[in-house]
C-alpha cells in the first residue's frame, strides 16, 4: 500500500484532525477573553478542509477502508458547510461561562471529522468508528450547558439511547460478518446474496436500525424532542444539520452499496421506516407548544421523506434524498438561527406563544421565519417544495403511489402545525418586548437562508444538478 | 407578433411592486398613503398591459401566442413555459381588472398594517396571472398553490371574529385536494417524460392510468371550484375574509378550479372525463339545487352570496363536462360573469357592512330611503346574479342549458330550476334590504365617488357582456370547439 496517495485522499479528514489536536493542546492555556479566537481558528479548520474536498482523486485509499467519490464529496460539503454555519451562529448564542468552555468548538471539530470518515465509510469497521466519532462529541455537546438539569438530562437521555442504537448496528455488523467472512463493502457486495437470507436480513435490520437512529427515524426517534428541546440552542442547531446529512449519506452509501443485493428485503422496510416518521413527525408536532420540540418533530417527519426517496431503490430516489439532504440543512441551521436572533422580555423563544405579535412589531423577521417554516413545509414555491418534488417523483417513478400519497398527505397534517406557527406571528397579539440579539452573523444567516427558502427556484437547477451528479457515482 | 415577454412582464411587474412596497416606511399616515399609492399604480398598469395583450392577441391564429419557454429543470423536464389563448386572456383580464377594484375597495377600510395587506394582494396577482399564462403543469402547480400562502394571511390578519378557523379551514382543504394534483402531475410527466402542457395534452394515456389521475385531479379542482360537498370551506372563508378577500376569492380563485378543468381533466384524460362524466352531473346537480336551498335560508348576507356562489359553479362544472363547444364556452362565460357579479355583490355587502358593521340581513332594511344610487346598481348585479337577459349571467347560463340539453334533459332542467330557486333568494334578499321598513338608527349615506368609481366597470362589463358576447366568443370559441372534439371522441370512440 502507498501511503501518498491514501494520505492525499484523506486530506481534509487530515486537516480537521491536526485542527482538532492543536485546539485541544492550545485551548486550555486561553484565557478567556480570548476565547473567540479558537473559534475563529476552528472555522478556519473547517472552511479549509471544506476547500479541499473537492481535490483528491476518486478512488479506495487506506486498503478499501475509505472511498473518494463525487457523492462523497458533495455530502462532505454539505457537512462541512452546515458545521462551519452553526459554529459561527454558536459563538453568539453562547452566553453562559460552561457554554463558553475551550472544548465547545474542539468538540464540534472531532464530529466533523466523524462524519467525515461516516461519509466515505467503505467498511463497517470504519462505518462504525466513523458513526462512534461523531456522536460522542455530540452526546458531550449536548450536555456541555453544566448549569442547566436539561442539558444533563438530554445528553444522558441521548448518551444511553445512542449506545443502545449503536450497540444495534455493532451487532448488525458483526452478524453481516459472520455470515460472509467480510467487512469490506465490495467483497459484501459479492458475498451477500450468497449468505444465508435470513442471517443477512437480520444483519441488515440491525444495521438499518442503528443509522434510522441517528436520523432519528421513527420508531428510533424518541429521544428526538427531549435531546433538541434540553440541548442549548446553538447545539441543536448543528445536531439537527450536520449528522443528520452524515447519517442520511451513510444509510444512502450503505444500502445502494453492499446491501443492495438485498434490495427486495431493505425496499419494503424503509418504505414501512418512511410511513410511520412521516406520520409521527406530522401528528406528533400538532400538540407541541414548545418551539424545539416542534422542530423535533419535524426532523423526524423529514427523515420520513427522505426515506421515501431512498424506498424507491432508484437512481431518481438517490437524487432525490440527495436534494432532500442538501435543502433540509439550509433550513434547519435558518430555524435555529431564527430562534437564536431575538429574545423577548430578556427570554430566548421557548414556546410558540412567545412568538405572538411579532409579525407587527418585527415584520422582517416574521417574514423571513414564516418563509423557513412554509419552506419545511413543502410549499411552493419555497425551497422545501422542491426537496419533496424530488422524492415524491422518485417514489411516483418506481410505482410507490401509496407512499407518495401517504407522503402528501402527512405533509398536509405538517402544514397545518407550520401555519399554527405562522398564524401565532401574525394573527395574535403581543406586547412590543423584543430585542434583537447582538451581533450580525446570526441576522445575516436568517436572512440569507430566508432568501434561499424564498428565491429557491432561481437556483434550483443548479443544487439538482449538483446532486444529480454526486447521486450518479454512488454505487459500487 | 412582439418581441418583448409581455406574459413574465403581467406575472413579474407585481413583484416589482412589492420591491417598491419593502421600500415605504413601515407605518404612519404617509407610508400608508404611498403603499396605497403604488399598488394602485402597480396593479393599473398590469390591467393596462392586459389590455395591451388582449388587443394584439389574435383570435383567429390557432395555439398558443406570445410564448416563452426557457429550460428550468432540464432532467424532470420542466421549463418556464408560458402562453395564452383565448381563455387564458379572459381570466388575466379579469384578474387584472379585479386587484386595482380590491385596492380601492380597501382604500379606506384597510388601516391595519397597509403595507402587508398590499404586499399580499400584490403578491396574489402575479400568483393567479402566473397560473393563467403557465403552459407548464409544474409551473401551473406552483403558482396555483402558493396563492394559498397570501390568502392565508389575508382572512386570518384581516378577517372576521372567527377569522382563525377560516383561514385554517381553507388552507387545509385547499392543500389536501392539491397534494393529490402534484402526484397526479408526476405520474403524467413519468409517462410522457415531460411536464410541459402542450406534450401532455398529445400523450396518449392508457384509460386505466387516466382514471386514477383524473381522480386525483379532480380532488383538488373540485375544492377549489368548490364542488358539493366539498365546499363547505367557502362559507366560512366569504364570510370571515375582509371585503377584498371575498372579491378576489369569489372573482378569480374560485374559477381556478375550473380554469384546472380546462386546462387537465377534460385535453389530458378525455376517456377519463368522459367516463366521470355523470358523477360531475350529478354533484352539479345537487350543488345547483342544494345549495340554493341553503342560500334561501341564510340570515347573513355574505354566506347567502357565498352559497349562491356554489350554485353558480355547479352550472359552470355541468356545462364543462358536456361535449358540446356550446356548453363549454357557456360555462367559460359563466365563469367570467360570475367573477364579476360575485365580485360586484361582495363589495354591495362590503358597503354597507362598513356603514353599519353587521352582516345580518335582519340590521337592514328601507336602504332605498336614503341609498338609491348604491339600490340601483344592487338591482342591477342581483338581477345578474339571476341570470336576466342582457346581463352576463343570462348568457353564460342560456348557453350550458341549451347545450345539456340534448345530452340529458333532466340535468337541463335542475340547470333551469337552479335559475329559479337563484331568482328567489336573490331577490328575496334584495327585498329584504333595500325595501321594507326602516330599522332604527341614522340612515346610512349613499355611496360616495369611491365606492361609485368601484362599481361602475363593473356594472358596464356585466351589461356589455349580456348584450353584446361577442368579444367573449371570438376568443372562447376555438379552443371550446377542440375540447368539445376531443370528448366527444373519447366518448363515442373509446368504448366507454
Amino acid at each position: 500500500m502507498e501511503l501518498a496517495p491514501a494520505l492525499l485522499g484523506a486530506l481534509p479528514e487530515l486537516l480537521l484532525a491536526l485542527g482538532a489536536t492543536v485546539l485541544t493542546m492550545v485551548g486550555p492555556f486561553v484565557v478567556d477573553q480570548r476565547r473567540a479566537w479558537l473559534t475563529r481558528a476552528a472555522l478556519l479548520t473547517l472552511v479549509g478542509a471544506l476547500a479541499l474536498v473537492p481535490t483528491p482523486p476518486d478512488g479506495l485509499i487506506f486498503g478499501g477502508l475509505f472511498v473518494v467519490d463525487g457523492f462523497g464529496k458533495f455530502m462532505k460539503i454539505l457537512v462541512l458547510g452546515a458545521t462551519a454555519w452553526t459554529l459561527l451562529i454558536a459563538e453568539e448564542g453562547r452566553q453562559s461561562a460552561s457554554m463558553r468552555a475551550f472544548e465547545y468548538p474542539v468538540l464540534v471539530l472531532f464530529s466533523a471529522l466523524g462524519m467525515l470518515a461516516t461519509v466515505s465509510a467503505n467498511n463497517l469497521m470504519s462505518l462504525y468508528l466513523g458513526l462512534e466519532m461523531m456522536s460522542i462529541p455530540l452526546y458531550v455537546l449536548t450536555a456541555l450547558k453544566r448549569e442547566s438539569r436539561h442539558a444533563g438530562e438530554a445528553g444522558i437521555k441521548y448518551f444511553v439511547l445512542g449506545a443502545l442504537a449503536s450497540a444495534l448496528l455493532l451487532y448488525g455488523c458483526a452478524l453481516l460478518y459472520g455470515f460472509t467472512g467480510t467487512t469490506d463493502f465490495n467483497a459484501l457486495a459479492v458475498a451477500l446474496p450468497d449468505a444465508p437470507p435470513l442471517g443477512a436480513a437480520a444483519g441488515l435490520v440491525f444495521l438499518v436500525a442503528g443509522i434510522a437512529f441517528k436520523l432519528s427515524a421513527a420508531p428510533f426517534h424518541m429521544w428526538t424532542p427531549d435531546v433538541y428541546e434540553g440541548a442549548p440552542t446553538p447545539v441543536t442547531a448543528f445536531l439537527a444539520a450536520a449528522p443528520k446529512v452524515a447519517a442520511g449519506a451513510l444509510m444512502l452509501r450503505v444500502l445502494f452499496g453492499p446491501l443492495i443485493g438485498l434490495a427486495d428485503v431493505w425496499m419494503p422496510a424503509i418504505a414501512v421506516l418512511a410511513v410511520l416518521s412521516m406520520t409521527v413527525g406530522a401528528f406528533g408536532a400538532l400538540r407541541q407548544t414548545g418551539l424545539k420540540r416542534l422542530l423535533a418533530y419535524g426532523t423526524i417527519g423529514h427523515s420520513g421523506y427522505i426515506f421515501v426517496g431512498i424506498a424507491a431503490g432508484t437512481p431518481e430516489g438517490i437524487h432525490g434524498a440527495c436534494v432532500y439532504l442538501a435543502i433540509y440543512a439550509v433550513m434547519t441551521i435558518g430555524a435555529f438561527a431564527c430562534l437564536l436572533a431575538m429574545h423577548r422580555s430578556h427570554q430566548p423563544f421557548e414556546q410558540v406563544e412567545h412568538l405572538a405579535g411579532i409579525g407587527r412589531h418585527r415584520p422582517m423577521f416574521a417574514l423571513a421565519f414564516s418563509a423557513l417554516l412554509l419552506s419545511m413545509a413543502g410549499l411552493p414555491p419555497l425551497a422545501g417544495f422542491v426537496a419533496k418534488l424530488y422524492v415524491f417523483r422518485a417514489a411516483v417513478e418506481a410505482d410507490l403511489f401509496w407512499l407518495a400519497v401517504v407522503g402528501v398527505l402527512a405533509s398536509v397534517v405538517a402544514a397545518a402545525y407550520y401555519f399554527r406557527v405562522v398564524y401565532v406571528m401574525y394573527f395574535a397579539d403581543g406586547d412590543e418586548d423584543f430585542e434583537h440579539m447582538p451581533g450580525r452573523r446570526v441576522t445575516l444567516t436568517v436572512t440569507a437562508t430566508a432568501l434561499t427558502a424564498l428565491l429557491f427556484l432561481f437556483v434550483a437547477p443548479v443544487v439538482v444538478e449538483a446532486a444529480a451528479r454526486a447521486a450518479g457515482t454512488l454505487g459500487l | 407578433m412582439s418581441t418583448w415577454p409581455i406574459l413574465s412582464l403581467l406575472v413579474f411587474l407585481p413583484v416589482a411592486g412589492i420591491a417598491f412596497l419593502a421600500l415605504t416606511g413601515r407605518s404612519g399616515a404617509e407610508n400608508d398613503r404611498n403603499a396605497r399609492d403604488v399598488t394602485l399604480w402597480t396593479s393599473l398598469a398590469n390591467l393596462a398591459l392586459a389590455v395591451v395583450l388582449a388587443a394584439r392577441f389574435d383570435p383567429g391564429k390557432d395555439g398558443f401566442q406570445f410564448v416563452e419557454h426557457a429550460a428550468w429543470l432540464p432532467e424532470l423536464g420542466v421549463a418556464y413555459h408560458v402562453g395564452v389563448d383565448g381563455i387564458s386572456v379572459l381570466f388575466i383580464l379579469l384578474t387584472a381588472l379585479l386587484v386595482p377594484i380590491c385596492i380601492v375597495a380597501s382604500w379606506t377600510t384597510v388601516v391595519e398594517r397597509v403595507r402587508s395587506w398590499m404586499v399580499a394582494f400584490l403578491a396574489m396577482e402575479a400568483l393567479m396571472i402566473g397560473v393563467f399564462v403557465a403552459r407548464d403543469a409544474l409551473l401551473f402547480y406552483v403558482f396555483f398553490e402558493a396563492i394559498l400562502i397570501p390568502m392565508f394571511l389575508i382572512i386570518g390578519i384581516w378577517g372576521g371574529e372567527r377569522r382563525v378557523h377560516a383561514a385554517f379551514k381553507f388552507v387545509l382543504y385547499t392543500l389536501a385536494g392539491s397534494v393529490l394534483f402534484l402526484i397526479a402531475i408526476l405520474t403524467l410527466a413519468s409517462l410522457a417524460g415531460s411536464t410541459d402542457m402542450d406534450r401532455l395534452e398529445h400523450t396518449p394515456i392508457a384509460v386505466d392510468a387516466q382514471r386514477w389521475i383524473w381522480i386525483a385531479m379532480f380532488a383538488s379542482f373540485a375544492v377549489k371550484v368548490p364542488m358539493w360537498p366539498l365546499h363547505t370551506w367557502l362559507p366560512d372563508a366569504h364570510v370571515q375574509a375582509p371585503t377584498a378577500g371575498s372579491v378576489i376569492l369569489a372573482g378569480v380563485l374560485l374559477k381556478l378550479g375550473g380554469y384546472g378543468f380546462l386546462r387537465f381533466s377534460l385535453p389530458m384524460l378525455p376517456a377519463a372525463s368522459a367516463e366521470f362524466m355523470p358523477l360531475v352531473y350529478v354533484l352539479s346537480a345537487v350543488a345547483i339545487l342544494y345549495t340554493s336551498l341553503v342560500a334561501l335560508m341564510q340570515r347573513d348576507m355574505k354566506r347567502l352570496i357565498a352559497y349562491s356562489s356554489v350554485a353558480h359553479m355547479g352550472v359552470v362544472t355541468l356545462g364543462l363536462f358536456t361535449a358540446s363547444a356550446r356548453a363549454i364556452s357557456g360555462a367559460i362565460v359563466q365563469m367570467l360573469s360570475h367573477g364579476l357579479v360575485s365580485a360586484a355583490l361582495f363589495l354591495v355587502v362590503g358597503v354597507v357592512y362598513d356603514r353599519r358593521h353587521s352582516r345580518e340581513i335582519a340590521d337592514y332594511g328601507g336602504l332605498v330611503h336614503s341609498m338609491p344610487r348604491y339600490a340601483v346598481l344592487f338591482m342591477l348585479f342581483a338581477l345578474a346574479a339571476v341570470g336576466l337577459p342582457a346581463t352576463s349571467g343570462f348568457v353564460g347560463e342560456f348557453l350550458v342549458i341549451v347545450g345539456v340539453f340534448p345530452v340529458s334533459a333532466v340535468f337541463a332542467a335542475c340547470a333551469a330550476a337552479g335559475m329559479v330557486l337563484s331568482a328567489a333568494y336573490m331577490l328575496w334578499l334584495y327585498r329584504r334590504v333595500v325595501f321594507g321598513g326602516v330599522p332604527a338608527g341614522p340612515p346610512l349615506p349613499d355611496l360616495d365617488r369611491r365606492e361609485t368609481g368601484m362599481f361602475l366597470p363593473l356594472a358596464i362589463l356585466v351589461l356589455w357582456l349580456g348584450i353584446q358576447p361577442d368579444f367573449v366568443f371570438r376568443l372562447v370559441e376555438g379552443p371550446s370547439a377542440e375540447l368539445a372534439a376531443r370528448l366527444l371522441a373519447a366518448q363515442t370512440g373509446g368504448g366507454v
